[in-house]
């Protein structure tokens, strides 16, 4: 809305006394004691507001109205305010008691939420304030239309006011909502969470078995958008195992007979997540084809295109990681003569995906079609795909080229100059087998106004030369107009005119001669330049050589339908439905952070003022074709190259954790707060620092691990609050627990803490029944440490996958039971007890078992050799095979003396190993074990 | 989530405006407005990333309805809740939805945008739950102050059942079903099927009073195959095979996943019950034949012939069969034994319309084409014959509703209506 400035406003003078004419008139009706002239005031100022014009000078005026009772009238007061409230944030105090005697209105609910909801988008700091009492009735109003409405308002207010938010103990309330009995105060308290944890940056909704249960009884009941939200935010669970992975899919699948297509696509993105955690092939076979036929319903005739259009865009996605889920229906994918262009341009790129030997004779007989229609654009690609096909299906080559050959012929200039492109990578990609086509491609050189035809034509010609019989007049034309060309046609023409006199030096001789002449002296561009001076010098003292080197073998060109890399998939795979998912982009690549986008905003005084010279970068085209820009992609890449390394490293560790054990690696948030908390306390009692001792700095750090939540009641007085993180460490050559309380109860004091663990395999136990440690106060954290020793009762029990110990908590309040993981390589013994010959000889036995596993990591040799070292992981020898690939053995002894045996091969990208474990389930514990040691510091 | 909703014109100027987060300005607006909607751009994608902000819009005729954004918003969910929003608007304005419409209820408007979504965020976007307490011209007072009324508008508007009223009562209850079936087919020039699918729905009229539990049945397969054979009874259907089924948020979901069974609480008055998908074993309702004989530099012939597929004692009504013609067309001659055939150029076409058509019959149009000359020397590319009809009574899956039983605490018997009808969807034969 822009404000009629100084400058027009004096050369404008009737028009604008006629406008203060206007306003005086509003101002006066809005005066008036008639409900029906108000209203017809406030509908006309309202009115002016949407058409962008200045109103805000009403606003006293306007804002005495809000007391009204007639709630149409105060609606449209509400909505004027929310809209300049923050301009005149002065003024926007007037409305606060209005709010505050609204949301405690006795009898109408709807009522007392619009309040609520209004009120929180009146975004002053100075208003926040006096709505906080409000706010916290309307949590635990009766009516669960105001509770689903406060549930929002938190998060608005919080993007106003963090501070004061969580000084208040509001987000905790927000917490609590997710236990409400009202499925749709739950599905709003989600969707809340996560708006908070968007613009905190840390974990808000606390995903656990518990939340995620609740979170998926509340979606049965919800609405359609209440299901999405409780959908999305299961897709960033991380189940356990595959079992828990397998229970939820159970539950979600059922959603893909929902009607409404983001529920449908919310739903694929947790299978297609949750299908990596499952083991048994049949399974996921059968979950994935649950996907099919809802994903293809999504393209059905009469389906909104634009929904199409996000669905193909998806599928495209899908196909790359599972494609099993789409395989025989292509028809599907056919366009019909009516789509937009878009989806007919995104259905040709699922089409390239899916052809394969079986169905190319289908797929190419509807691209001849295509190729026939009137869309310029449309056909290119069409010809374009035709192209992919025959570089990706070796077999179906002659088919495509075939296929091309008749596009050719239609002598259609659009479709000729994009055949010439595409038979240029056909000819690279298969040298010298589709000369046929010579003859017809050398009749087409008139039309080539587009350079990048012109340019692969000439390029055709060089390689060719030698069959084609008039190559050198041919060049010699299009060497006419050398100096004017664009700067790829030009190189072409330099290198086809090289070619042509390497190879028949008797025509090219004057031709080369002068073309070098006039690259060398005349022309500006420097690569050009240098190539030419760089030929010349070549051919005046080795011709032979030059030959060499200008007929070198090339790298061939591959099917480039597949390039988006696992690692950026995966990442898309998690965004299925979202945005990111149709840009092809991670998120954080267009999404800038919220308080970041305000903060700017404030210093552009928030005005409406039109900034003309803010002009658009890149047209939509950059956006919605990705696969034909790879580029855009790997700038995105090469400018957060740091991040992806970081990411990477996360995604591995997450990958160990994943398969084999969830030890909540990547939720450093909790640690970050309770290393700020353990800080004040070593300040406050610097004998429990003494306590701590300084970790080896040899062994790796396995992570904390949330064992006991806040949540879980205790077994004889349930109480809850104690909060338990937990990790078993090596130290040396001991072994000890790291314990960290948290009491997160507002008003009791956990002490007198005891430990005792169950019969373990391993027979761990601690030294002793007593945890010294002082007592937690409310709010609290302090930090045990015990050793632990290994002559505890023996369950006769291999160990199972996670390794977990089962423990006793006693406490002055209750008793506590719950599950500490355990990485394997804290029972390693520090004594290396295998020597070279044991080794060759355990290794020979028959009763061990042996696996191949592969670590996708990257690591230095040198620090991998290391590392394990330090952690009492002995290297035993070292061989080189006859391909010179260096194999190293290794081998640990657990501390039940249990042998461990490794060979490792280390390679660019991953390391190979090669497990023997004298039992089977202590195959997965190894694994993860190093992949702890590689990636843990 | 959402920034703001904007409903703007042809000509880019901009209807309704509301904001839900502050990170937007107008002016990022009105450059969109401008530069995409203005220049018809809008056409060529639906989401478009302009200096970090996502405009999603679709196009209901001459209007854009736009949503914005600046975060990695669920994108399926957002073009749905666009496609929901004008549903809902066209419930308040008798099924229109355009500049006047809007224009004039412009205030609802605001107030609806107020209801359907909180902070970007959608929340309730039924139109009969909305119209129960956001009306045109504001609610009657003494709505306002009864406690008891509000208290089941919002347990309505948050309960598990959001979309039925508890304590309807009904003098008569009665269901109407009705089942529409939409065949596509894309023919080839010789006549092979190069795709053909049944995209159905069954629309459900509901009269019933209190909270009735309905089970529906048809003859899917796989539901056929579960149900217990009663002895001595012999059934000819084996049922068919649905691709796939979308229902209304009514039915139970887990309860269809398990079971295979249609169980739900039905709203109030009309609505859809589900959605399928059928592409196995269709029966096309009518073959086209066309030949195609270019007569000379200036003139084409084009012969059609159809045939009907059906029962003779069913009827198709309302045919409409395109037949495209080039641009320079300057006289069809038509020669039909039955309908009208007519030579319409706006629609570039000879479009042949017949009221009435019996089953199992077959006729003939005769198109002669004298063409105009002209310079321009592209050959001319042929979109495909369309046809538009509706076969009363007739489905094109096979589709047979089997059963509905329902069941209510008053344990009353409604009277129960069934119709069928098969319409063509892209019905097209290539020339």
């Amino acid at each position: 809305m822009s404000r009629p400035s100084a400058s027009t406003s004096s050369s404008n003078r009737s028009s604008r006394s006629r406008y203060g004419k206007e306003v005086k008139e509003l101002q006066d009706a809005l005066n008036q004691n008639k409900i029906e002239s108000k209203r017809d005031a406030i509908r006309k100022i309202i009115d002016a507001m949407t058409r962008g014009k200045d109103v805000s000078m009403l606003f006293p005026d306007v804002a005495k109205n809000m007391e009204t009772s007639n709630l149409e009238l105060k609606k449209l007061v509400y909505l004027y305010i929310i809209n300049y409230a923050k301009i005149m944030p002065d003024l926007a105090v007037m409305a606060v008691n209005s709010f505050r005697k609204d949301a405690r209105d006795k009898t109408n609910p709807f009522l007392r939420a619009l309040a609520i909801r209004t009120m929180g988008c009146i975004r002053v700091k100075l208003i926040t304030e006096y709505l906080l009492d409000p706010l916290k009735e309307s949590i635990k109003d009766e009516d669960s239309y105001v509770r689903k409405t406060a549930a929002i308002c938190i998060s608005k207010l919080y993007d106003v006011s963090p501070e004061l938010i969580e000084e208040q103990g509001l987000l905790k309330l927000l917490e609590n909502l997710l236990n409400d009995g009202n499925a749709m105060v739950v599905a709003n308290a989600v969707c809340a969470l996560l708006i908070v944890q968007e613009s905190k940056g840390t974990t808000m909704l606390q995903l656990n078995p518990y939340t995620i249960q609740k979170i998926l009884t509340a979606m049965n009941e919800c609405n359609e958008w209440g299901v999405i939200y409780c959908l999305d935010a299961l897709a960033m669970y991380i189940p356990e195992d595959g079992k828990e992975a397998e229970a939820i899919l159970e539950r979600v699948s059922p959603r893909l007979n929902h009607n409404n297509p983001g529920v449908v696509l919310s739903a694929c993105k947790i299978m297609m997540k949750f299908l990596d955690y499952l083991q048994n092939p049949e399974t996921i076979r059968q979950n994935a084809l649950k996907m099919t036929a809802p994903l293809i319903s999504l393209l059905s005739l009469g389906k909104e295109p634009e929904i199409q259009y996000v669905a193909l865009k998806n599928i495209n996605l899908i196909i790359q990681k599972r494609p099993i889920i789409i395989e025989k229906d292509i028809k599907v994918f056919f366009c019909n003569f009516n789509d937009p262009i878009y989806i007919k341009l995104q259905k040709l790129e699922v089409l390239s995906k899916l052809a394969n030997n079986d169905n190319i004779q289908q797929i190419l007989h509807e691209l001849k079609e295509y190729t026939q229609e009137v869309d310029v654009e449309f056909v290119r690609k069409s010809v374009r795909t035709i192209g992919r096909c025959a570089i990706k299906l070796e077999k179906a080559a002659e088919k495509c080229v075939t296929a091309l050959w008749e596009c050719l012929k239609t002598k259609v200039n659009y479709v000729v100059m994009e055949s010439i492109i595409v038979i240029r990578d056909i000819f690279r990609k298969y040298p010298r087998k589709y000369e046929m086509i010579l003859k017809d491609l050398c009749e087409n050189l008139k039309s080539l106004e587009d350079p990048e035809a012109k340019a692969s034509m000439i390029w055709i010609i060089g390689e060719y030369v030698d069959t084609i019989e008039n190559a050198d007049s041919l060049l010699a034309n299009f060497s006419e107009n050398f100096k004017d060309e664009p700067a790829n046609v030009q190189h072409q023409i330099l290198v086809a005119v090289m070619k042509l006199f390497l190879q028949r030096p008797n025509d090219g001789k004057e031709l080369i001669h002068n073309l070098l002449k006039t690259a060398t002296i005349e022309c500006e561009n420097p690569d050009l330049r240098d190539r030419a001076y760089i030929y010349w010098r070549m051919l005046s003292t080795d011709p032979e050589l030059a030959k060499k080197i200008v007929f070198t073998e090339r790298p061939t060109i591959s099917d480039s339908s597949y390039t988006i890399e696992n690692e950026l998939l995966d990442k898309l795979i998690e965004n299925i439905g979202n945005l990111s998912s149709v840009y092809t982009k991670k998120p954080e690549s267009f999404v800038k952070k919220l308080r970041d986008v305000l903060n700017s905003k404030i210093a552009d005084k928030i005005d409406d003022v039109y900034d003309q010279d803010q002009l658009m970068e890149g047209r939509p085209e950059d956006y919605s074709d990705q696969q034909g820009g790879q580029s855009t992609v790997y700038e995105n890449n090469y400018d957060t190259s740091s991040q992806i390394q970081s990411q990477i490293q996360q995604s591995q560790i997450q990958q160990v954790s994943q398969k084999i054990d969830l030890l909540e690696l990547d939720d450093n948030q909790p640690q970050q707060q309770q290393q700020q908390q353990q800080q004040q306390q070593q300040q406050q009692q610097p004998q429990i620092q003494t306590q701590i001792p300084t970790q080896s700095i040899q062994n790796i750090r396995i992570p904390f691990a949330e064992v006991l939540t806040a949540i879980t009641p205790g077994s004889q007085t349930q109480i809850q609050g104690l909060s338990i993180e937990a990790a078993f460490q090596k130290n040396g050559d001991k072994i000890v627990l790291d314990l960290k309380f948290t009491n997160k109860t507002q008003d009791k004091t956990f002490s007198e803490f005891g430990i005792k663990f169950n019969k373990n395999p391993f027979k761990l136990q601690p030294d002793t029944i007593e945890i010294s440690c002082q007592p937690v106060f409310p709010g609290q954290t302090q930090i045990a440490q015990l050793s632990i020793n290994t002559n505890g009762p023996a369950l006769e029990e291999p160990p199972q996958m996670p390794y977990k110990i089962q423990v006793a908590l006693k406490t002055n309040l209750d008793v506590f039971y719950f599950f500490i993981p355990m990485s394997l390589s804290v029972l390693f013994s520090s004594t290396a007890s295998i020597t070279q010959q044991k080794f060759i000889e355990l290794s020979q036995a028959q009763n061990l078992a042996r696996k191949q596993e592969v670590l996708q990591i990257t690591i230095d040799p040198q620090r991998m050799k290391e590392k394990f070292e330090r952690n009492y992981f002995f290297l035993i020898g070292a061989r080189k095979d006859e391909r010179g690939v260096e194999l190293l053995s290794y081998a640990a002894t657990l501390v039940n003396g249990m042998p461990l045996l490794v060979n490792v091969i280390h390679t660019q990208t991953a390391i190979n190993l090669q497990l023997q474990v004298p039992h089977p389930t202590l195959m997965p514990l190894l694994y993860q074990a190093i992949g702890f040691i590689l990636t843990l510091n | 989530m959402i920034s703001s909703i904007v409903f703007i014109n042809h000509k880019g100027e901009i209807l309704i405006y509301r904001v839900y987060k502050d990170d937007i300005t107008r002016s990022e607006t009105t450059q969109f407005c401008a530069k995409i909607v203005a220049t018809k751009e809008n056409k060529e994608c639906p989401i478009i990333n302009i200096d970090g902000t996502s405009f999603i819009h679709i196009t209901i005729k001459d209007i854009v309805v736009l949503a914005t954004t600046k975060v990695n918003v669920n994108v399926a969910m957002t073009l749905q809740f666009l496609y929901q929003l004008v549903k809902v608007c066209r419930a308040y304005f008798g099924g229109e939805f355009d500049e006047n419409c809007i224009k004039k209820h412009f205030v609802l408007i605001y107030e609806i945008l107020d209801e359907v979504m909180d902070y970007g965020v959608p929340q309730i976007a039924d139109a009969d739950l909305l119209k129960k307490y956001i009306q045109e011209g504001g609610l009657k007072p003494e709505l306002m102050n009864d406690v008891e009324k509000l208290k089941q508008l919002t347990s309505q508007a948050t309960g598990a059942t959001s979309w039925r009223p508890p304590n309807l009562v009904y003098r008569k209850n009665e269901v109407y079903l009705d089942v529409i079936e939409s065949v596509n087919v894309l023919m080839s020039v010789k006549g092979t099927i190069l795709k053909a699918d049944v995209a159905g729905s069954i629309q459900v009229k509901c009269l019933l009073s209190g909270m009735p539990e309905c089970k529906f049945g048809m003859n899917d397969k796989l539901l056929m195959q579960r149900e217990p054979r009663k002895p001595g009874q012999t059934t000819t259907d084996k049922g068919i095979t649905i691709d796939d089924l979308k229902f209304h948020q009514c039915v139970k979901l887990p309860k269809f996943d398990k079971e295979r069974a249609i169980t739900f609480i039905p709203p109030d008055g009309q609505f859809e019950l589900m959605t399928y998908r059928i592409t196995e074993n269709i029966n096309l309702p009518f073959k086209i034949m066309p030949v195609y004989n270019e007569l000379g530099k200036n003139k084409l012939e084009i012969r059609v012939k159809i045939k009907s597929i059906f029962e003779k004692n069913l009827f198709a009504t309302n045919l409409a069969i395109k037949i495209p013609v080039p641009k320079n067309t300057a006289n069809v001659n038509t020669n039909s034994a039955i309908g009208k055939a007519k030579h319409e150029p706006d629609q570039q076409g000879v479009i042949w319309r017949i009221k009435k058509y019996p089953g199992d019959f077959e006729a003939l149009l005769r198109c002669e084409i004298d063409l105009g000359s002209t310079t321009n020397q592209q050959p001319w590319i042929k979109p495909p014959i369309s046809m538009e009809f509706q076969v009363p009574m007739f489905t094109a899956s096979g589709l047979r509703v089997r059963f509905l039983r329902i069941y209510e605490k008053a344990g009353y018997k409604p009277t129960k209506w069934i119709r069928y009808i098969t319409k063509a969807g892209e019905y097209l034969h290539r020339l």
